[in-house]
């Protein structure tokens, strides 16, 4: 292979070139830290793009590779193996992307110890990116566990009452599914000498037609896969630690947990579960089918039942990421795309959402939905905002959510893996129930008359830092609404070259 | 008929404009209107204008149609999306049905946006929300933007974008004034109504998706009209009659019919202007136009037919009964209007698209017509009401010090006065002529009085029932005898006998701004039969649709049908004088015909008690549900007992028997103190899991050890 610049480490990489610099700075230099650390995301986001205007979207395989060895131990070839193809260089944009904006949101929300935040904000960023490139299973692996750490710190610290609770819960959920996933990337690796996923992918076929690793096996090693990925989604009924997180994690937490570390989840269904095992995949879709179907009704259903705003959106996350998962095992160009798509627009709307409920948050110190009421009176930007926000994630036609959620629900719909359109049909019901959830909270929040909190406080409209950071995410609410045929277009050569080799 | 694919002759490369012209007035003022102190002439004036550009190019597009004899043209904006066999473009499509939408929904629109100027400047005063001005016409021409995309959409999914961007559009205006009532009293209860119609919309909305996912599997994997009208010819029956019913559920959301048509009394929280256009005239009849636009699907299977007809025939007849025991102006418009859409939809079930949008035209201009001379009369009883409060104060400042005088009017006395409600009228034929006049021609269009343009609609309706389905056809003609009845009983509550209270008796008519669109509607309701008259060689608007829709029956006046309506409606009109002219309602009487009916005026009153129907049927074992599943399924079943309890708890145990030896307590335990201000109970709990975590996290390990290690072993 010929040497070129290695644009995807400099990538995943660059925000430890931040980390260092801070380092050097005292704790007392908040607006120091704060700036290093905003300059080090915005660079990486630069790099991303930069990697993108590199990225040929016609190619459906892995570009910009780079690709070293690195432990050879006992026969086990483990590879220093980066690179991106259609399925995962919009989630890594969409990660460069919210990780700026999740360090400019916390520029007055973070006062206590903003060096160690800052650190560990961009140390998350490394292990994201690392997670959506990394195209060896060890390699993988390592990132997958390392972006738990700062996570759990940034729960734990910075968190609400509940934090610790909230960060042990947290990471020990995400371990105990990772456990599963080891012992079965260990069991692959020694089955076809290698941990890279493209080699892998060459040798598989052959063992599964030669029954060594048998039908059984498959499955096994599926579900040992899915273990960890269903956890991360989370699947319903492993969603149980979601909400704890989401309620006792800062803003910027919130933010990047909705936004990116939930599609870890999904996009290793997508990278590893549907390719590696194929029959499995297939075999298994009306079983996930199923799963996120309960999930997108369920999600609904509870977050309608809430009090708490974090609560609320962390409910619907259920929801959104049911849809996601329903696309994904509807294994046809349409889901697959759809849910994609929808894995974006999910860290888009539900990102915005949870920034915007920070803003709220920092201003009344409350989560309670019932000591609101007509804002939109009193800070007519914040409302406005947030009104797109809110009908973007509940899917109206023209902004993004729309987009995948019909995808989505079309796919499911005349899927031949799931060979059933009452999934889809009784999923279709979530976009009623969507509607009811977030009016509810819209409508509580800022219609009606003004509530309890505006006695107490003294409600400033957002201001200009505020309004810059969520308007690329309102931009892209809209591209992705009125204009999505780019996105479609640079997942689709992917897509169709993961959906060929099923045997369906 | 041929589809010319896209074509460079005539207007046609003006077609997007058509949504442009609409969003750039609706950008120009969200952007400088409240930056550059724009007055509210200026910014009413840009929208105006921007509707205005609408209505020209539909006047231009339907120009360069005629000259290539109806045949359908489609402009190609841009691509929108392609994945798989899915294929999407931002395309045009300019047939005769199409064209014949954006002229009455660009010409009226225009109509009531200049209207709302007048109205909307006293409104945000008496609301004492004078910058909220510009917001209204921002949504307005928002609306007009997504109507018009339904209407243009070559496909069904982008007529799916306009269908949900106009239900949007409702909820924004619906809730327009959000921290308030009708009244103007502080309270949820005009949110709530936004609210309601948009999530009453979303359950019509859930069956055009399922129907559209059919159509794609089912016709040729496309959602393109022409392609899946020919797709269909050859498809199983059971397939389309699935898609049809499908279609009516979103009908029956966005139309307003039995049994989703229940947000719409609720809109008319929403100004009157938008009452008038989205309410009434435009955005409501879009089921009519869906039912037309998929007639290729209708025609092949009667039985469906036959459903949307009854539904809608059932509901002209449930609303009629319901709006002869409405006291708010409004709200008596209100159901008439789901009746009358009961009317087209029952017309268009039947197969008699071009009766149905006959009707839907004309019911456009008369309609349009009463709601904005509601809003006059409205506005007229505000200011008489000021008038007579203005007057009170001075007596009250002499005898007393005027505490209250800051405080906005709606605070005033126990009871917020209601300046909609029938029964604070009288007499207004002498305190606002013109209006009177305009509300009176509105009136005898809508119950079907030879020659206004109602009169020439309906009775095609009916004849088309009366040969095709005969239970229709009664079901409609009682509908218009009831019609007639309540628009009787309207004219003389409204305008005759004395003025029952203070502000009707000092109501001031409304300015020229308001009053002479009230006249160009006026006109249209008089002489818009003109459009179809049933004479041989006068049959225009079924030539014209006959391009779109394939050959119509074209029938002559039956002289029979005419006589009996107009018989019966001159009788209903005739009763409610009896009941209501002859001897006008005093203040504070109760309606008349409430000892005469008893019970069922009851009914009629309380609407059928079909909200507090679904309330309790819908609404509440709802809300039980999802409280259910949060809060024993989701939180103390699956949170607290099987993962925390179950599952943390036995892991805990584990890890605390394997590994006690090893863990190191002390710095734990200072770690956790240093971090955790929790509750009592939770702290007792946690520190078993924190103690758990790097024993558990050790654990993992060792476990995934022993595993790989056993499997190495004895592979």
């Amino acid at each position: 292979m010929e040497f070129h610049f290695p644009l995807l480490t400099l990538l995943t990489f660059f925000p430890v070139v931040g980390v260092l610099v801070i380092l050097f700075l005292k704790s007392e230099q908040k607006n120091a830290i704060r700036w290093v650390a905003l300059t080090t995301a915005l660079i990486t986001f630069g790099i991303s793009l930069w990697a993108f205007s590199l990225f040929r979207s016609a190619n459906p395989d892995l570009q910009l590779a780079e690709k070293y060895n690195w432990i050879r131990v006992a026969g086990w070839n483990i590879y220093y193996y980066l690179a991106v193809d259609g399925l995962s260089v919009l989630l890594v944009l969409l990660t460069t992307l919210l990780s700026a904006i999740a360090i400019l949101c916390t520029w007055t929300a973070v006062e206590d110890r903003v060096k160690d935040f800052m650190i560990f904000s961009l140390l998350l960023e490394v292990g994201m990116n690392g997670v959506f490139l990394a195209q060896d299973l060890f390699l993988f692996y390592i990132f997958w566990e390392f972006s738990l750490v700062p996570m759990y710190f940034l729960i734990g610290i910075w968190g609400g009452p509940r934090r610790v609770y909230a960060a042990v819960k947290f990471f020990l959920y995400t371990m105990a599914g990772s456990i599963l996933m080891l012992v079965a990337i260990l069991y692959l690796a020694i089955q076809t000498n290698t941990f890279s996923v493209p080699d892998m992918l060459s040798v598989l076929p052959g063992l599964y037609a030669a029954g060594t690793i048998s039908a059984g096996a498959q499955m096994l090693l599926f579900v040992a896969f899915a273990a960890a990925f269903a956890i991360k989604v989370p699947m319903w009924p492993l969603h149980s630690w979601l909400p704890d997180a989401h309620v006792e994690a800062p803003t910027a937490g919130s933010v990047i947990l909705a936004g990116v570390l939930l599609k870890m989840g999904t996009y290793g269904f997508l990278r590893f579960n549907i390719p590696l095992f194929p029959n499995a995949a297939i075999q298994a879709a009306p079983w996930i089918a199923a799963l996120g179907t309960i999930g997108i009704i369920y999600g609904a259903a509870v977050s309608y039942a809430q009090q708490d705003i974090k609560k609320l959106v962390a409910y619907s996350s259920v929801s959104h990421l049911g849809f996601v998962m329903l696309g994904l095992f509807a294994l046809n160009p349409e889901g697959v795309a759809g849910a994609i798509i929808q894995m974006v627009n999910h860290g888009i709307s539900t990102g915005a959402l949870f920034l915007l409920l920070g803003m709220i948050y920092e201003r009344t110190h409350t989560r309670d939905i019932n000591v609101y009421g007509g804002l939109w009176k009193i800070m007519p930007v914040y409302g406005s905002i947030m009104m797109i926000a809110s009908f973007s994630s509940m899917g109206l036609p023209g902004l993004n959510g729309f987009i995948g959620e019909f995808t989505i629900l079309l796919g499911a719909f005349g899927s031949k893996a799931i060979s059933n359109p009452w999934f889809a049909g009784i999923s279709a019901i979530g976009v009623i129930m969507a509607a009811i959830y977030i009016l509810y909270l819209f409508q509580k929040m800022f219609l009606g008359p003004a509530g309890e909190v505006t006695h107490h406080h003294e409600l400033k409209d957002l201001n200009w830092r505020e309004i810059v950071t969520m308007i690329p995410l309102v931009v892209l609410m809209f591209w992705i609404g009125l204009y999505p045929a780019p996105f479609f277009n640079i997942l689709a050569p992917a897509v169709e070259k993961l959906l060929s080799a099923l045997p369906l | 008929m041929h589809l010319s694919e896209i074509t460079s002759s005539g207007f046609f490369f003006l077609a997007p404009w058509l949504v442009f012209a609409p969003l750039a007035g609706l950008l120009i003022n969200m952007i400088f209107a409240n930056r550059f102190k724009f007055s509210e002439n200026l910014i009413g004036g840009i929208a105006s204008a921007a509707s205005g550009v609408a209505f020209i190019v539909s006047i231009l597009l339907t120009y360069s149609l005629s000259l290539q004899h109806g045949e359908a043209a489609r402009w190609r904006l841009a691509e929108w999306f392609s994945i798989g066999s899915l294929s999407l473009d931002w395309t045009f499509r300019m047939d005769t049905l199409s064209t014949t939408m954006m002229l009455v929904v660009s010409g009226v629109g225009t109509l009531i946006h200049i209207y709302a100027i007048g109205y909307m400047r006293e409104d945000v005063r008496f609301k004492h929300e004078e910058g909220r001005f510009a917001r209204f016409f921002i949504f307005l021409n928002l609306f007009l933007a997504s109507m018009l995309v339904l209407v243009s959409g070559d496909s069904y999914l982008m007529l799916f974008v306009g269908w949900e961007g106009v239900g949007f559009c409702s909820f924004l205006l619906i809730g327009f004034w959000f921290e308030m009532d009708t009244l103007g009293r502080s309270s949820w209860a005009n949110s709530n109504a936004a609210k309601k119609a948009f999530i009453a919309n979303r359950v019509g909305d859930f069956g055009f998706l399922i129907a559209s996912f059919l159509i794609f599997w089912n016709l040729g994997q496309s959602l393109q009209f022409d392609q899946v009208f020919e797709a269909a010819k050859n498809a199983p029956p059971g397939v389309i009659v699935a898609i049809t019913l499908f279609l009516l559920l979103g009908v029956a959301g966005k139309s307003a019919q039995i049994p989703l048509y229940i947000w719409l009394p609720d809109a008319m929280a929403g100004p009157t202007p938008v009452s008038a256009l989205m309410h009434a005239a435009t955005m409501v009849t879009a089921g009519v136009y869906l039912v037309t636009r998929s007639a290729p699907f209708y025609n092949l299977v009667p039985d469906a037919q036959y459903i949307v007809a009854m539904v809608g025939a059932i509901t002209a007849l449930f609303a009629a009964t319901i709006a002869v025991g409405q006291y708010d102006i409004k709200k008596v418009l209100a159901y008439s209007t789901i009746s009358q859409l009961g009317f087209m939809v029952a017309a268009v079930g039947m197969g008699a698209y071009v009766a149905g949008f006959f009707h839907l035209i004309a019911h456009a201009f008369f309609k349009a017509l009463l709601f904005l001379s509601a809003g006059s009369i409205i506005l007229g009883i505000e200011r008489g009401h000021h008038h007579a409060e203005h007057a009170e104060h001075a007596d009250k400042s002499k005898s007393k010090k005027g505490k209250k005088e800051e405080h906005g009017h709606a605070e005033h006395g126990e009871e917020a006065f209601d300046p909609g409600d029938m029964r604070n009228m009288g007499g207004m034929r002498k305190t606002m002529p013109v209006t009177f006049w305009m509300y009176l021609i509105g009136a005898l269009a809508l119950s079907g009085i030879f020659p206004f343009a109602g009169f020439w609609s309906k009775d095609e309706i009916l004849l088309d029932a009366k040969l095709h389905y005969p239970a229709a056809y009664w079901l409609l003609t009682i509908a218009a005898f009831f019609t007639a009845f309540y628009m009787g009983r309207q004219i003389w509550m409204v305008f005759f006998g004395e003025a029952r209270t203070a502000p009707a008796k000092h109501a001031q008519e409304s300015p020229k701004v308001m009053t002479l669109p009230l006249v160009a509607l006026a006109i249209l309701s008089v002489g818009g039969g003109a459009l179809n008259f049933p004479f041989e060689g006068f049959h225009n608007l079924g030539h014209w649709l006959e391009h779109t829709l394939g050959e119509v029956e074209s029938m002559p006046l039956n002289l029979q049908v005419a006589g009996v309506s107009t018989l019966l409606a001159l009788i209903a009109i005739g009763i409610s004088w009896l009941i209501y002219g002859r001897k006008p309602l005093q203040n504070g009487e109760p309606d008349p015909l409430k000892k005469a009916l008893g019970f069922i005026y009851t009914g009629m009153e309380n609407k059928w008690f079909v909200d507090e129907g679904y309330a309790a049927l819908v609404i509440k074992p709802f809300d039980k549900l999802s409280q259910f599943l949060a809060d024993v399924v989701d939180w103390r079943f699956w949170h607290d007992f099987v993962h925390e309890r179950l599952i943390a708890g036995t892991y805990n145990w584990i890890s605390a028997i394997a590994l006690d030896k090893y863990s190191d307590k002390q710095g734990i335990d200072a770690f956790a103190n240093g971090l955790a201000t929790v509750s009592q109970r939770l702290s007792a709990g946690m520190r078993k899991i924190q103690n758990g975590f790097v024993r558990s996290y050790a654990l993992s390990i060792l476990l995934g050890v022993v595993l790989i290690l056993s499997y190495l072993i004895f592979k």
